[in-house]
């Protein structure tokens, strides 16, 4: 006997952390309830990511970081475009979720993930391209060559934006990557699954096992270890809610971070983004060579 | 014979050329004033103990009232064409390259650094770095941080002893060309060309304000850094105090660019030009007295050259003369304090400690004064602290390796990131070792070299933000993109309503 469609009981997914190429439960066994946006229907039980599971996951960034920063510039774009075409494959799915996530009309949604789709492919175009916008060659008074470029900072945790759970998510983790470097990223609390899935999307998207890893939980419980952790480079804050930033912040200061500020405003995620989150996760080198015979 | 100086009569530079006071206030506002309090401190020459001057110690009134200046003179300055703000600044280029034999004179006695250093190289760079960013001011719409980048307000700038006058060039050419005001603060010990300075820009005729410059101890820079109204922050110093300032920022909007200490690698390969390579060790860990965050302090050398490059160095650093900084033979003049020549002493004792094999050349010091002969030591390991902590003296510490892989990873097996040396023959080779190594400045088949166009800056915990070229104007400009932009320029517009 056929089972109608209506009465047809759905397969949930099991949504599970992606860290080190691969699909972890939160090694503490945790899960949370992830609601839709009103908060009155339950959508699934997501993993509550433990510190050790932020450790973990900077463990298997700091592995990837030799490989993808020294792939070529032309490679990165290319697996970055990739993903763009298999988020564009899944765009039913991520507006479902999205949807789901913001409170959005379904239309609305998938406006959404149609300029997330867009966003990433506007970052995949930008891996070869920054070095020739923000390095060049420097006229020294002497006989020298001097060239200075662009170069990944290493590992960078990402606080991904609260307010926009996929939109947010491509527009903070792309520029991150496309630069060279690896991620860890916290998706947003109460919306994580977007994030969740987008691992997924990664997964099969010739994206070298942790360069990004992704995280699920509460955003004050992961945030800590990430901003005091050695083997961490750079901080983004900007899904950081204002009073834990200030304390994310002096707690990144003892090894120096990279840290860049949540916007004192809530950020325009369809505007035109600008450089500043690629050049916010670059070192810039400079070479001197003496010119001779 | 190889290893004895020639020997040269004194050649030592006139002092006549600078006109010391006995006594320097503060620089607030367009005019030297006393400090709240009345406290003073005298500085002293390090060659000598001579005191030179006594000079007035900021306290937080004093901060206050600087800060208070510095944005009072942000109202026009920040809103004057850049091509007007240009000329004050090219006006301050030339009056420094004519003032320069005076300041280089000044900058000897007052840091202890030969006249050599000064006049060849301080001072130039010092009167090039304005007249760089002079060009700048009048052309920031094409720096490549938006179309119209605006000036962050008030900049509080704190910077250390060892290069005093290129330091501040380096803190203020770009913030003021930027459109900010500053409030700058010069290292305890060595105050007095900052001062001088003030007198240039009172030559050149820049507003009251725009320029304040307070002497005085860390509490000073404590203050200036945790002043409300400061929106701009820029350190030159040590990786302790570097992270002080970051904590001391943390949740607020205060931009900030720091330049920290460094162990920086030069890697000598066994095919590499050695007597070309032996300059450029000496001139990597000795250039002034090896008081240089970007200082050449761990040699790496190739196992197979090893004793060559030893025996080569040796017989150069025998020829090195130490002594009056303003003697034009000198090649190594005082260590800046009393307080640093402890803590180069009691570096060099753990070294020994540790199992390092010390040498010095037979070298005669001065009586008076803070001294250290050029010291090396071999047979140093990674783990011992001369290879690992930042001495900041003429300590040169000499580790091997066999591959380029290990010198990648000895090279890059410290918290700090900020330069690195190559000496080879082999471009491919050069590189390739460029490209792996963690540092923001690297000089292949040179070392020590500086420039107005070439940014500076460190990787890690060599601090961030980059002095120096198109991307020095960065840490002092609110891009379009950027997230203090926005409150920058609220700020900005809300101050001149009130105009």
């Amino acid at each position: 006997m056929k089972v109608s469609e209506q009465s047809r009981l759905a397969v949930f997914k099991t949504y599970k952390l992606y860290v080190g190429g691969k699909f972890p439960r939160s090694e503490s066994g945790r899960v949370y309830e992830v609601t839709d946006s009103k908060g009155g229907h339950w959508l699934a039980n997501a993993p509550l990511s433990s510190r050790k599971d932020a450790r973990d996951a900077v463990v298997a960034a700091r592995k990837a970081v030799p490989g993808w920063s020294g792939a070529t510039a032309y490679n990165r774009g290319q697996v970055l475009y990739r993903v763009a075409e298999m988020l564009e494959g899944r765009r039913e799915q991520f507006t479902r979720e999205v949807a789901d996530a913001e409170g959005l009309s379904k239309s609305k949604a998938a406006a959404v993930v149609d300029a997330a789709v867009d966003r990433w492919v506007w970052y995949a175009g930008w891996t070869d391209k920054i070095a020739q916008v923000v390095g060049g060659a420097n006229p020294v008074a002497g006989p020298f060559f001097n060239l200075s470029t662009p170069e990944p900072t290493g590992v960078v945790a990402v606080l991904a934006p609260q307010d926009s759970s996929l939109l947010g998510l491509v527009s903070v983790l792309a520029p991150v990557i496309a630069t060279g470097n690896a991620a860890v990223v916290v998706a947003a609390e109460r919306a994580p699954l977007p994030a969740l899935s987008f691992g997924e999307v990664l997964a099969t998207s010739d994206v070298p096992a942790g360069v990004v890893n992704i995280l699920s939980g509460r955003t004050a419980e992961l945030s800590a270890p990430l901003a005091s952790h050695q083997d961490v480079n750079a901080l983004d804050l900007t899904g950081a809610p204002a009073e834990l930033a200030a304390e994310l912040e002096a707690s990144a200061a003892d090894t120096l971070k990279r840290v860049r500020r949540p916007s004192p405003a809530a950020e325009d995620w369809t505007r035109d983004p600008g450089t500043s989150r690629l050049t916010a996760w670059l070192e810039t080198k400079t070479v001197w060579h003496p010119i001779g015979v | 014979m190889a290893n004895e100086k020639f020997a040269y009569a004194p050649a030592p530079e006139s002092r006549a050329v600078v006109d010391l006071a006995p006594s320097y206030g503060l620089f607030i506002d367009g005019e030297f004033a006393e400090a709240a309090d009345g406290t003073v401190f005298k500085t002293v020459s390090p060659s000598s103990e001579e005191v030179l001057a006594e000079v007035a110690r900021a306290g937080e009134a004093d901060v206050d009232r600087a800060v208070k200046a510095a944005r009072k003179a942000f109202q026009s300055w920040g809103a004057l064409p850049g091509a007007e703000r240009g000329k004050y600044l090219f006006r301050i280029a030339r009056i420094l390259q004519e003032r320069s034999r005076e300041l280089a004179v000044l900058e000897s006695l007052d840091n202890g650094k030969p006249i050599r250093e000064t006049r060849d190289v301080d001072l130039p760079l010092v009167a090039a770095h304005f007249f760089y960013y002079a060009g700048w001011a009048d052309k920031l719409s094409y720096a490549g941080y938006g179309p119209d980048p605006r000036p962050l307000g008030v900049a509080g700038q704190v910077i250390p002893w060892n290069f005093p006058l290129l330091m501040l060039a380096w803190k203020i050419a770009p913030a003021l060309a930027a459109g900010n005001t500053v409030v700058l603060k010069p290292a305890e010990t060595t105050p007095l060309s900052a001062l001088f300075f003030a007198d240039v820009c009172r030559q050149a005729g820049l507003p009251r304000g725009v320029v304040n410059i307070l002497t005085g101890y860390g509490d000073a820079g404590a203050a200036l850094v945790a002043h409300p109204d400061v929106d701009k922050v820029a350190f030159t110093g040590s990786t302790g105090v570097g992270r002080a300032i970051a904590r001391s920022v943390a949740g607020t909007r205060k931009k900030v660019t720091l330049e920290l200490g460094g162990k920086a690698a030069n890697i000598v390969f066994d095919d590499a030009p050695i007597d070309q390579a032996v300059e450029g060790i000496v001139n990597g860990i000795f250039f002034n007295q090896g008081h240089v965050c970007c200082a050449g302090s761990r040699l790496l050398v190739q196992e197979s050259v090893q004793e060559e490059v030893l025996d080569a160095l040796k017989r150069r650093m025998s020829t090195l003369r130490v002594g009056d900084p303003l003697d034009k033979n000198t090649d190594i003049g005082a260590i800046n304090s009393a307080e640093q020549l402890a803590r180069i002493t009691s570096l060099a004792e753990a070294g020994e400690a540790e199992g390092a094999e010390r040498w010095a050349p037979a070298c005669e010091l001065p009586s008076s004064g803070y001294w250290f002969a050029p010291t090396l030591f071999t047979g140093v390991t990674q783990a011992h602290r001369i290879a690992r902590e930042e001495i900041f003296g003429p300590v040169l510490s000499v580790l091997t390796f066999r591959t380029p892989a290990e010198a990648v990873e000895k090279a890059n097996n410290t918290p700090y990131g900020l330069s690195a040396g190559i000496w080879t023959e082999k471009g491919s080779r050069i590189l390739s070792m460029a490209n792996k190594l963690r540092a923001g400045v690297v000089w292949a088949n040179t070392f020590n070299k500086f420039d107005p166009t070439s940014p500076f800056g460190g990787y890690k915990e060599s601090g961030y933000g980059r002095e120096g070229g198109r991307h020095g104007l960065e840490g002092y400009l609110a891009g379009a993109a950027d997230p203090t932009s926005e409150h920058a320029s609220e700020k900005e517009s809300a101050t001149n309503e009130g105009v």
